[in-house]
């Protein structure tokens, strides 16, 4: 698992969760919610999609570190990581 | 995973009890399916859809709750109730069918006013109209659309008339305005809460009406798909009987056939009183009730099914609101029926492309008395539906012209008309009240701490408003009980 593949996962659940975004040019550096119209609830589903699709926790004080695509890879990977090798 | 239908839960205990297979609890049930919860769908019918379902009588189908979908916006319009209601049940907008209307109106003694999917075409009507009323609409306007927090901010809540009064001064135009939010959305009398006024605002005026052009069927099937596909068991002519409470909380839900089974939380879509009246408690011999929040406003529909289109009749609005007394008077009527005020609706009337219901369809909508509707004798309800029937279609006409009634009569196949006894039997709604108590729960709280309301009665009404309930009080009270905060902070601005 790479973090490209990661930054891949997290952009595959946006696009279940808002199909009417357009996720073309997302800018890794910046903050998802300044680039597409999610609100708390969206972000939410992004956590909930993360357990059910991948068996990943994220514990809620770390919410914060979904922010942006390249926070999202850096907090995720090593969770992904984890999971392969048990 | 399959979708199980069944007609007593499978189970001993789940993770989520939800009453009432209507809008609101379906959306609930699929939102907290999809996310892993074991989730059983308890509905007392054996039809799915609560007010907002569909019968068959002589071959043809008919749809109950559905004018027209209110919130529409088009594709690329953000953050709006129907684009948030979409992504959390994961529907494709295609799969809604959602057309659009062909305009409006508002139509009182010598004034009317059109409206479409279009704000500014309100905008310019009222310019035209009211000359000297335009800005202040335009503020109100901008004040409804900042004020934006649906789910319901705390504080009081002042009434939507004064509030329409610090901007407009001409009462006609205010009753103009209001006759349709209160139509499609009001469970007081005579006026609204503000918070609901301004939800009704956007849902009506800023955003829009639409409608599957297989109507009610159509949104249903959907939300079913979307159920078994999510995993929820559903069990129908299964209603529930009482809710045995111990120490603050839900301890057992036992149904109609005497059966008690068990849930982490309890989901209501019955309506708050109703649902509190299904609590009992063992130490105490009489549950805590406030039977005084109870909505009296109920309607009767009339349908006639005609040979043609409306258009051919020369009519091309989608619905009308009409008034023909001197002030809009919206409240429980003292007669049966009001017919002085009411909606017309030609389901025919939205942009299908290039396909058409094959028949014409006309309905009319008119408060009603449901205490005087329930005691009637079986065969004087009848005459009295007959009486009404023909009452409610001579006003409605005089808002049709030039359609005269024998065009109409020569032309009609079947006719059906339902009234606040058929909305009481058929979804348990005290007093038939389709827009459940006048005191909303926004926060979907009772007293007891694992059961929450939806639906009708947490605030958000309609066909959009009840999913929306039923997915924001799943959220709220069962997947995010802890993580509202800190969700926030993620999405507040720095
Ligand atoms: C004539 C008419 C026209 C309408 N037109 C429109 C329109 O054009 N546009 C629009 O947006 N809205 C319209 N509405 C309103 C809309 O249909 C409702 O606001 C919406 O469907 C409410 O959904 P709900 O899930 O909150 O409640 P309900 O639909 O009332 O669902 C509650 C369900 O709970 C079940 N239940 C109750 N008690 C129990 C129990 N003890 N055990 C088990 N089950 C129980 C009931 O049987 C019912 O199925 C209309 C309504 C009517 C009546």
């Amino acid at each position: 698992m790479t973090e490209e593949e990661c930054k891949q996962i997290v952009v595959k659940i946006i696009a279940d969760i808002a199909p009417d975004e357009d996720l073309n040019d997302l800018k890794d550096d910046v903050r998802l919610r300044d680039q597409l119209d999610l609100d708390s609830m969206d972000f939410l589903d992004i956590v909930m999609e993360l357990r059910k699709q991948h068996g990943i926790e994220v514990p809620e004080e770390d919410y914060p570190k979904l922010a942006s695509l390249d926070s999202c890879a850096e907090y995720l990977t090593p969770k992904f990581l984890e999971k392969q090798s048990v | 995973m399959p979708e199980t239908v069944l007609q007593a839960p499978g189970e001993s205990h789940y993770d989520v009890l939800i009453i009432g297979a209507g809008m609101a609890g379906m959306a609930a049930a699929i939102r907290l399916a999809h996310f892993g919860k074991k989730v059983c769908l308890l509905e007392r019918h054996t039809v799915i859809g609560g007010l907002n379902s569909f019968y068959k009588l002589g071959g043809r189908k008919y749809d109950v709750g559905l004018h027209a979908v209110t919130n529409y916006v088009p594709r690329g319009v953000r953050g709006t109730p129907l684009v948030k209601l979409l992504r959390q049940l994961r529907i494709h907008r295609e799969e809604l069918d959602l057309c659009e209307q062909l305009g409006s109106k508002v139509s009182f003694p010598g004034e009317e006013l059109t409206f479409t999917n279009d704000f500014s075409v309100l905008e310019s009507e009222v310019a035209r109209a009211f000359p000297g009323q335009v800005d202040g609409f335009r503020a109100l306007a901008g004040e409804v659309a900042a004020f934006g927090d649906l789910s319901g901010g705390g504080g009081g809540d002042p009434s939507a008339r004064s509030v329409i009064r610090s901007h407009i001064t001409d009462r006609g135009l205010e009753d103009m305005l209001l006759c349709p939010l209160m139509y499609y959305g009001s469970a007081r009398e005579g006026d609204m809460d503000y918070s609901q006024f301004a939800i009704m605002f956007q849902a009506v005026y800023l955003e829009g009406f639409a409608r599957p052009f297989e109507g009610v069927r159509r949104l249903t099937r959907t939300l079913l798909r979307k159920l078994r596909e999510a995993g929820a068991e559903r069990c129908m002519g299964c209603g529930v009987r009482e809710l045995r409470i111990d120490r603050g909380r839900v301890a057992g839900v036992i149904l109609d056939s005497g059966r008690e089974v068990t849930a982490g939380a309890v989901l209501s879509s019955a309506g708050v009183t109703e649902t509190l009246r299904l609590c009992r408690e063992a130490r105490e011999p009489e549950p805590p009730r406030n039977d005084d929040n109870v909505g009296r406003l109920s309607f009767v529909e009339s349908i006639t099914v005609f040979r043609g289109q409306p258009r051919d009749l020369g009519c091309d609005n989608t619905i009308i609101f009409y008034n023909d007394a001197g002030r809009f008077d919206y409240s429980v009527p003292g007669d049966l029926v009001d017919p002085r005020s009411g909606v017309i609706c030609f389901p025919n009337n939205f942009d299908y492309g290039d396909r058409q219901l094959p028949e014409g369809f006309f309905r009319i909508t008119c408060l009603a008395n449901c205490d005087g509707w329930c005691s009637l004798p079986e065969k004087e309800y009848r005459a009295q539906k007959e009486r009404w029937f023909e009452t409610m279609v001579a006003r409605a006409l005089k808002f049709l012209r030039p359609v005269n009634r024998e065009t109409l009569n020569e032309r009609t196949l079947a006719r059906d008309m339902f009234t606040p006894r058929t909305i009481t039997r058929y979804t348990g709604h005290i007093n038939g009240a389709v827009y459940g108590a006048p005191k909303k729960v926004k926060d979907g709280c009772t007293p007891y701490e694992n059961l929450f309301l939806c639906g009708t009665d947490q605030g958000f009404l309609g066909i959009t408003g009840a999913m929306l309930s039923g997915i924001s009080m799943a959220n709220r009270h069962v997947l995010s009980r802890k993580s509202d905060k800190s969700l926030e902070k993620m999405t507040q601005a720095p």
